[in-house]
């Protein structure tokens, strides 16, 4: 009996520091985190340095408010805390009803105008990011798991298929930097591997709080290419490929990056 | 109203040093950048952060447009009687703005 | 027959006058050469009252990761009583459109000559903290910084 329980507790043992080994052993991805320098990672840990909390601090204003002349987020959803747990980490997803994936910004805007029929917030607006900060901030410390509906499988291979797309005039694709250069210097600064567990970001450059989308667009002005329009599919489909290439990742929402 | 995050104890020890830390969300436009016009943007920044404890003003800053947006400032105060600490922010276009926090000095 | 290299031995005063040289390197600091613009700015604060380097820690990365955002500590040495307290510290820049940065007023009642800010900084420059004591001595620290660009911006 004893060496039964004794032999239980050992294989158990031995599984629980082998799956730890093979899973550190298997994950050598490094967030945006790891590559900045110790004050900017300061600034990012404590909530009180961190600017990004001034547009969290600003969502949890908005989730309570009442748009137009129907409700407010918390009328349906309540506590963000509790029932926003989890929520932004699966993002982006397929909308049945619009039949094409959505990021958490269009998420929100989707809701806006079915449920509280008033007018979606335009991209990149205080409130739609304060919103998009204070959602994403209640994942914060958990890993991004993407949805796995089948529906998001064609969307997400198109995705991938973009970032290993040569464009612009500068010839250059998404995984030529951020697969096979990152670590490497690029005027000045380090290329970092480009995931997406961060977002919305603050980021220093822009000194205030971006998306997702804002950010590849610089990306993509940075190799002389055209971005596409605000929330076009491309976009969407290049964002669901990345949240799996960074799936599992810690969600650092809302993170300081240069 | 700006929004604002203020780390201020609200109980401390008579004679202890808090550390205060404030940041407020504020462009600080600069005056010198071109908008996507070509024109040069108008300068709008807080010109001025003043802490008082029970009414004294016990530490200031005149900002400059070298501070970035958001503007932080972190400070220390010593603790020696219950009241209230106010942050003043005051800046261009009539920018004024007062938090309270109050503390306990046991 | 056995040819053994020697190295050459230095003589008692080659060796006397490198030990010094070493010493004076580690021990003696000049006065940095402030740029002339950052001089202007730095009279303008001390009224022109002569200013020693000390007491004052600038405390900025070296390397800068972006210039837009740039965390800084200035730390004055100070009892910071009603007897012996700094009054005030400022920075100054060498290259912005504009050489001040911030200016402060201190008081005893803060306890610890210690604040924090996050400034702008245009370019690779020069920049100096000065303090002034309420003895009415100016005290200086001036430091150099590398601004790098951000990569892929708007």
């Amino acid at each position: 009996m004893k060496l039964g329980v004794a032999s239980i507790a050992a294989t158990l043992g031995l599984l629980c520091a082998s799956s730890v080994l093979a899973q550190a052993a298997a994950d050598k991805r490094r967030s945006g985190y790891d590559t900045m320098s110790a004050r900017i990672q300061a600034m990012q840990r404590d909530d009180l340095q961190n600017p990004g909390m001034l547009w969290v601090a600003d969502g949890e204003v908005l989730w309570k408010k009442i748009f137009g002349i129907s409700f407010s987020c918390a009328h349906c959803h309540g506590d963000a805390k509790q029932t926003m747990k989890g929520v932004a980490a699966k993002y982006p997803d397929w909308d049945p009803i619009e039949k094409r994936p959505v990021d958490l910004g269009q998420r929100i805007n989707l809701c806006r105008t079915r449920h509280q029929l008033v007018l979606p917030l335009p991209p990149e607006s205080v409130e739609l990011l304060g919103l998009e900060a204070y959602v994403a901030h209640q994942s914060r410390g958990m890993p991004l798991a993407p949805s796995s509906a089948k529906e998001l499988v064609e969307p997400r291979e198109r995705g991938r298929r973009q970032y290993e797309q040569r464009i612009g005039q500068l010839n250059l694709s998404c995984a030529q930097c951020h697969d096979e250069r990152a670590g490497k210097s690029l005027a000045g600064s380090t290329i970092p591997e480009g995931h997406v567990n961060g977002y919305p970001t603050y980021r220093l450059e822009w000194q205030g709080l971006g998306s997702l989308q804002r950010r590849l667009r610089n990306c993509l002005s940075g190799v002389r290419a055209e971005p596409p329009p605000f929330n076009s599919i491309e976009m969407v489909e290049l964002e669901l490929y990345l949240a799996q290439r960074s799936a599992g990742m810690k969600v650092e929402s809302p993170a300081v990056r240069p | 109203m700006a929004r604002t995050l203020i780390h201020a104890p609200s109980t401390a020890r008579k004679g202890e040093v808090m550390e205060i830390r404030t940041l407020i969300a504020h462009p600080m436009e600069t005056g010198y950048r071109a908008g996507s016009d070509g024109r040069t943007l108008p300068r709008d920044i807080i010109r001025r952060f003043s802490c008082r404890y029970n009414g004294e003003v016990v530490f200031s800053a005149d900002l400059y447009p070298a501070i970035s947006a958001n503007p932080y400032l972190a400070f220390s105060v010593v603790a020696n009687a219950s009241g209230t600490l106010s942050f003043t922010w005051e800046g261009d276009n009539g920018f004024a703005q007062t938090e309270n926090a109050s503390i306990t000095v046991a | 027959m056995t040819r053994i290299a020697v190295a050459p031995t230095l003589s008692r005063r080659q060796l006397m006058a490198a030990g010094l040289g070493v010493g004076l390197a580690v021990t003696w600091r000049p006065a940095r050469a402030l740029s002339d613009e950052l001089a202007g700015a730095l009279r303008g604060f001390t009224g022109g009252a002569p200013t020693k380097e000390g007491r004052v820690n600038f405390d900025i990365a070296p390397l800068v990761e972006n210039g837009n955002t740039v965390p800084i500590t200035l730390t004055v040495q100070s009892p910071m009583s009603a007897a012996d307290y700094v009054q005030a510290v400022a920075v100054f820049n060498e290259k912005n459109p504009q050489r001040e940065v911030v200016s402060c007023k201190l008081s005893p009642a803060m306890g610890k000559a210690v604040v924090s800010t996050r400034i702008r900084l245009a370019t690779t420059q020069q920049l100096v903290a000065v303090a002034k004591m309420s003895d009415g001595s100016y005290w200086t620290h001036t430091v150099d910084v590398v601004v790098t660009l951000a990569a892929c911006i708007e």
